[in-house]
């Protein structure tokens, strides 16, 4: 399989164009995405190939950016709508969870939304309180919609693409401190991965992390210096909130007997609650000690670095659930 | 009215009085069944008294045109044609209802009629209907987009945009505005501070329409025909029809009864800006030896409402299976 080396923003980008050829219905609407070759440069030089008719840049206006799009999607287009961030996805959240997500149930499948929302999620450098989410849970919360949230460039390109064949809606996030990690990406057309298919990115038979997105990354980077001191961490990538794809994690667990979720995101009523819920309910008699959480501080992000730091969960962290259970 | 001559044909006319008695006797039945415990559930929004500005404005629309609206949507769903004994299987939340029994009263929807749903958040429906007309543009058809909405939702996040959008994209919509001069309870004087809905067309650098007679289905017609036309060739059109709703917000709505002041303005609508009555006029102006008809109408009406209500109760209600599909396709 040819490959090529590349960041995520560039496999996203890659997914984006080559679905975008393959298919007329498939465009992109935004607020940047045209003109200044968007935000996050992922639809760079997309206006000048596919003009303005596909890369549609939008007022600020999100509401109307996703109700449109679920509009467009509905009467048989297939939108890659873009929310600059996903800060700003809680403007849209209505037409994300009441419309999107809720058509084609309320009407008994009269309307299909084939519609992908993407996001760049995550905290940047002191980005602050309001630009520092990760409501990927949340979105999660609510049947009708798929939550995809890719860890590594090749995944991104894969799952990209497949939630642009579907026919169900889906939240795509990026997580921003990933966007510009280089990774191996599949370079053929056809690189579609299946939905609700979580990964195992590691194996190990001592304790079992399961993440996804950028705590992907952390818990690689813990599993790594774990093992420096004899300690085999398995690894897990859920890649997927909805639907959400749990045997691996079972099947991990029935021989580690231990598990450390991590998450970028808050502590209450949390990706971490409900994998801690689900493992107890079907897993406890394969319990060995209490599921640790991972995740940011329960507390609103600051500007100032140092305290910004501490609000947010790290590799070293990881290395300490798992110290207290193993 | 410039293009009166057209539509004063005496078919036509007798078409749209019978839309409208049937919508009328159909929301009057609903009314009934939901107070004696046969439609159950929290939301009833009645179409009574609106009736000529669903019925005209969807006359005015080719088949492959769209039409969108919240949720008083019973009237527009019968206006484009749907089966009432299906319509009224949905009120009664029956598997043989046109949401099989999921959506209600709020969420009628046909998508072979291009009816593409009643929407219960507020406005929320607006940019879906950008969106469909955006599809139509993008694949360079000719079809429209009507989106009635209420005077309500023009002061909701949703209009701003969805309009603002529609004119820097030129998107086939019109946007018609059902005014009744009041959102839930509050009166538009006390919500909007440009009560002439249209001038907000002005602000968006999109044609401003007419605000016409919503009780007069001829004038809604015509009105509604010039701004699809508009639309088709140019892009999106803002209207108003005026009109009153006769049986409050929702059928749990206790206002007529507990204020003499709405009582008398809705006394006043009833008795002298009736749409039954107003097109019954113009009929009976135009032949005096109409009555039998549009007696035998009202008899037809009555009687489709009593099929409907026999085919709904005599329908089956969803089972678990239908609970757990069609969230998700495939």
């Amino acid at each position: 399989m040819a490959q090529k080396n590349l960041p995520m923003r560039e496999a996203v980008r890659a997914a984006l164009h080559e679905e975008m050829v393959r298919d007329d219905r498939v465009f992109v609407m935004g607020e940047e995405v045209g003109a200044w070759q968007g935000t996050h440069r992922v639809t760079r030089g997309f206006l000048e190939e596919f003009g303005a008719r596909r890369v549609r840049d939008t007022p600020i206006s999100e509401m109307a950016i996703a109700g449109v799009a679920v509009g467009a999607a509905m009467a048989g287009l297939r939108p890659v709508a873009e929310i600059m961030t996903i800060n700003f996805a809680f403007l849209a959240f209505d037409a994300i969870i009441n419309h999107a997500a809720k058509i084609h149930y309320m009407f008994n499948g009269q309307f299909t939304v084939p519609l992908v929302i993407r996001a760049a999620s995550g905290w940047g450098d002191q980005a602050t309180a309001t630009h520092s989410h990760t409501p990927e849970p949340i979105f999660a919360h609510f049947p009708g919609l798929y939550v995809a949230c890719p860890s590594t460039p090749a995944d991104a390109k894969g799952m990209l693409k497949a939630a642009i064949r579907d026919e169900n809606p889906v939240l795509f996030t990026e997580s921003i401190g990933l966007y510009r990690k280089p990774g191996p990406v599949p370079e053929e057309d056809d690189y579609v991965l299946p939905i609700g298919v979580s990964d195992v990115k590691r194996e190990g038979s001592d304790v079992t992390l399961v993440s996804y997105a950028q705590g992907v990354d952390w818990s690689l980077q813990a599993a790594k210096q774990l093992a420096d001191e004899g300690i085999e961490a398995e690894v897990i990538d859920l890649r997927w909130l909805r639907p959400l794809d749990l045997e691996p994690v079972f099947e991990s667990f029935k021989k580690t007997n231990r598990c450390v979720v991590v998450e970028e995101s808050l502590p209450h009523f949390s990706f971490g609650s409900e994998i801690a819920a689900q493992i107890q309910e079907h897993m406890f008699d394969y319990m060995d000690a209490p599921i640790k959480r991972v995740s940011a501080m329960d507390v609103p992000l600051p500007y100032a670095r140092e305290i910004e730091l501490m609000a947010l969960p790290n590799a070293q962290k990881v290395v300490d659930a798992v110290k207290e259970i193993v | 009215m410039t293009m009166q001559s057209v539509t004063l044909d005496k078919q036509r006319l007798l078409d749209w009085y019978r839309q409208i008695v049937l919508i009328r006797k159909f929301e009057t039945k609903c009314d009934e069944l939901y107070r004696e415990k046969r439609i159950t559930g929290v939301y009833l929004h009645l179409y009574s008294g609106h009736e000529a500005v669903g019925v005209g404005s969807v006359a005015a629309l080719r088949q492959d045109d769209h039409v969108i609206t919240a949720y008083r949507d019973h009237g527009i769903a019968l206006a484009r044609g749907m089966d009432p004994n299906r319509a009224m299987a949905e009120m009664m939340g029956k598997r043989t209802g046109v949401s099989g029994g999921k959506g209600g009263s709020m969420h009628l929807a046909s998508r072979e009629l291009n009816f593409w749903g009643g929407y219960a958040i507020v406005a929320g429906h607006l940019p879906l209907a950008a969106g469909i007309a955006l599809k139509e543009r993008y694949t360079d058809t000719d079809n429209v987009v009507l989106c009635l909405l209420g005077d309500g939702s023009s002061n909701n996040g949703y209009f701003h945009e969805s309009l603002n959008m529609s004119a820097v994209w030129d998107l086939p919509v019109v946007w018609l505005i059902e005014n009744n001069f009041v959102g839930m309870g509050t009166r538009i004087e006390d919500s909007s501070g440009q009560t002439e809905l249209v001038k907000r067309a002005i602000a968006y650098g999109m044609k401003e329409g007419p605000r016409v007679d919503g009780q007069n289905v001829i004038e809604v017609y015509d009105a509604v025909s010039e701004a699809i036309d508009y639309a088709r060739k140019h892009g999106p059109v803002l209207m108003e029809a005026l009109t009153y709703r006769y049986k409050g917000h929702g059928v749990s709505d206790k206002q007529f009864d507990e204020r003499e002041d709405l009582r008398h303005e809705l006394e006043d609508w009833e008795a002298n800006k009736d749409p039954i009555n107003i097109l019954g006029s113009i009929l009976r102006a135009q032949d005096s030896d109409i009555e039998p008809e549009l007696t035998r109408i009202a008899a037809e009406a009555d009687a489709v409402v009593a099929e409907a209500v026999e085919y709904a109760e005599n329908s089956p209600a969803p089972t678990y299976d239908d609970l757990i599909n069609n969230i998700y396709v495939g």
